[in-house]
């Protein structure tokens, strides 16, 4: 495998000289980008599946095998329809908002690491990287709210940037934690930092539990999703922000959607799982580990749908701010002095 | 010309015309967004000065928190551009000399002191880790300004809430906690009663249990 990528690599040096090292980033990147939209297609999928089976109904299962196909036909209808632009809309900022919110969830994929040293850019500030990015999603939001002209659209967008602002610094002292654990903030350093000779006990889930729980709620609260879908709340404000939006332009915020949530995924695991690690010493570690940690977050994800009714949005607040904040903030604390005494074991 | 003196170029010129467009579009919401790309665009200036951790929080902390509720605040303002733009002239003379006097106490600071005559960014390699060289300094030589910087930053945003909160006297307020900690026994009373024989009375008195 390696041998075949190292002959590819010199017969494309030979043939286009300099040129070929941003052909072979490119390369990189559709390798990333592509497998992402598919897992993107077929999440929606297990979705419409799981939550089936968990309201004791089959879901869909007309186009093709047990419905695989829908995704594909679902793609195909969104891309025939009409984008109507409603009048009285700012026209540019209407067309720019799903892209500026697909752009960052697509950007962050960057600095994942899929295995050891399997990484596109393996840049030392890789932590902070990935709060910058996650934290421009929320333009392609209040960009589209505010540019529909439409006062569901505007309320939407309303909600969903207070609510993400307040979510963020919950998730960035959860992180610091991470960075304390592992002093670096290089992701690939984060996870060897969690190899150990005891498997599972050595990841940083176990000293950090309070934070991997907020991170994966506030992960949750991030992406929008049930029970924290205030911003779309269909009961309430129709759709929310993108109510007015339709045909490919709905389905890149879509996208966008379930790329943050497979993004959230994949940092939980890195970050508190130990990314490729093997939980148990005799297993080698491998990128299926990531994998397989990945599926049951998203299970979390499709579980809690099922599951939970939709907060009330003063809850929420009280939730991100009362609650989330001062746990991270004492946990930092914690954490600090913890490592000073001689019982910090990771 | 190298790549990096192009990427430079191309930067600058960006955030130039951004920051033109602040003060010259129409839209305040349009004029938001293009300090955004101002700031995205200088953080790519600092990229290239290596220095990533600088650019990356300014991404993170303007971009992403401080323009968002700003955002937020110019969206739900009705404003009229007109009377903006009302004293444009009279107050541009005083404008163009307070920006003139600011242009050349740069020039003056830039050109004469001895910290930046003739100094290029020093090279690092790629194990170089800006963060923890800023951390280093913050925690240690400059421990005692940041602190203060910090107290000084708390002590604004107290004030700012403090001056600007006042609770409302007919305000209604969950008290969540007693809610969660409520027990069978507080809200439920089980009555014994003995059973009744007539038909009339039977009535009254499930009329009495349900009151």
């Amino acid at each position: 495998m390696m041998e075949m990528l190292q002959m590819l690599q010199d017969a494309g040096q030979g043939l286009l000289g300099p040129a070929w090292r941003t052909v072979w980033t490119l390369v990189k990147i559709m390798a990333i980008v592509l497998p992402v939209f598919g897992a993107v297609a077929y999440l929606t999928l297990v979705e419409r599946k799981v939550i089936g089976y968990m309201q004791i109904r089959i879901g869909p299962n007309r186009v093709g095998y047990f419905g695989l196909l829908q995704p594909i036909a679902d793609a195909l209808k969104l891309l025939f329809k009409e984008i109507i632009v409603p009048t009285g809309s700012s026209k540019f900022l209407f067309v720019l908002a799903p892209i500026m919110a697909l752009a960052p969830a697509l950007a962050a994929w960057a600095v994942i690491p899929f295995s050891n040293g399997v990484v596109l850019t393996d840049i030392n500030a890789g932590l902070l990287y990935l709060l910058a990015m996650t934290s421009l999603g929320v333009y392609g939001i209040i960009i589209a709210g505010w540019a529909s002209n439409s006062k569901y659209a505007f309320l939407g967008a309303v909600r969903s940037a207070a609510q993400i602002v307040s979510y963020e610094i919950a998730m960035g002292f959860a992180l610091v934690c991470v960075l304390m654990a592992s002093q670096s903030m290089n992701l690939g350093d984060i996870v060897r930092g969690q190899h150990g000779s005891f498997g599972m006990l050595n990841w940083y889930v176990i000293p950090l539990f309070p934070m991997f729980l907020v991170y994966l709620i506030s992960g949750v609260a991030e992406t929008n999703r049930a029970p924290f879908d205030m911003a779309e709340g269909e009961s309430e404000i129709v759709a929310g922000f993108h109510v007015e939006y339709s045909g490919m332009a709905f389905a890149l915020f879509f996208l966008a959607e379930y790329a943050n949530m497979i993004l959230i995924a994949f940092l939980t695991s890195i970050m508190f799982l130990g990314g490729w690690l093997s939980p148990v010493p005799f297993l080698p570690d491998s990128f299926i580990w990531l994998l397989g940690k990945v599926s049951f977050i998203l299970l979390l994800f499709l579980w809690f749908r099922a599951t939970f009714p939709r907060y009330r949005y003063d809850q929420l607040m009280r939730l991100g701010w009362k609650v989330f904040i001062p746990i991270t903030i004492i946990w930092v604390v914690v954490v600090a002095v913890w490592m000073q005494t001689p019982y910090w074991l990771w | 010309m190298n790549f990096e003196t192009i990427v430079f170029y191309v930067f600058a010129a960006l955030t130039v015309f951004a920051s033109l467009r602040v003060i010259t579009a129409r839209n305040p919401v349009h004029a938001v967004l293009f300090l955004v790309l101002a700031f995205i665009s200088s953080s790519g200036i600092w990229i290239l000065l290596e220095a990533e951790f600088l650019a990356i929080s300014l991404v993170l902390v303007y971009v992403g928190a401080v323009m968002v509720l700003f955002l937020f605040v110019v969206m739900m303002l009705d404003i009229n551009m007109v009377r903006l733009r009302e004293g444009f002239w009279r107050w541009l003379p005083f404008g163009a000399v307070l920006a003139g006097l600011m242009a050349f106490e740069m020039a003056w600071v830039l050109s004469s002191s001895k910290a930046f005559a003739g100094k290029a960014a020093v090279k690092h390699g790629a194990d170089y880790s800006n963060t923890k060289e800023l951390g280093r300094l913050i925690y240690t030589e400059y421990v005692f300004p940041f602190e203060i910087a910090a107290v000084i930053l708390l002590v604004a945003m107290v004030a700012a809430i403090a001056l600007t909160s006042r609770r409302r006297k007919d305000a209604k307020s969950q008290v969540i906690h007693e809610q969660i900690s409520v027990k069978k026994a507080d809200r439920l009373r089980l009555i014994k009663m003995s059973p009744e024989i007539h038909a009339r009375e039977n009535v009254d008195s499930t009329a009495e249990v349900a009151r």
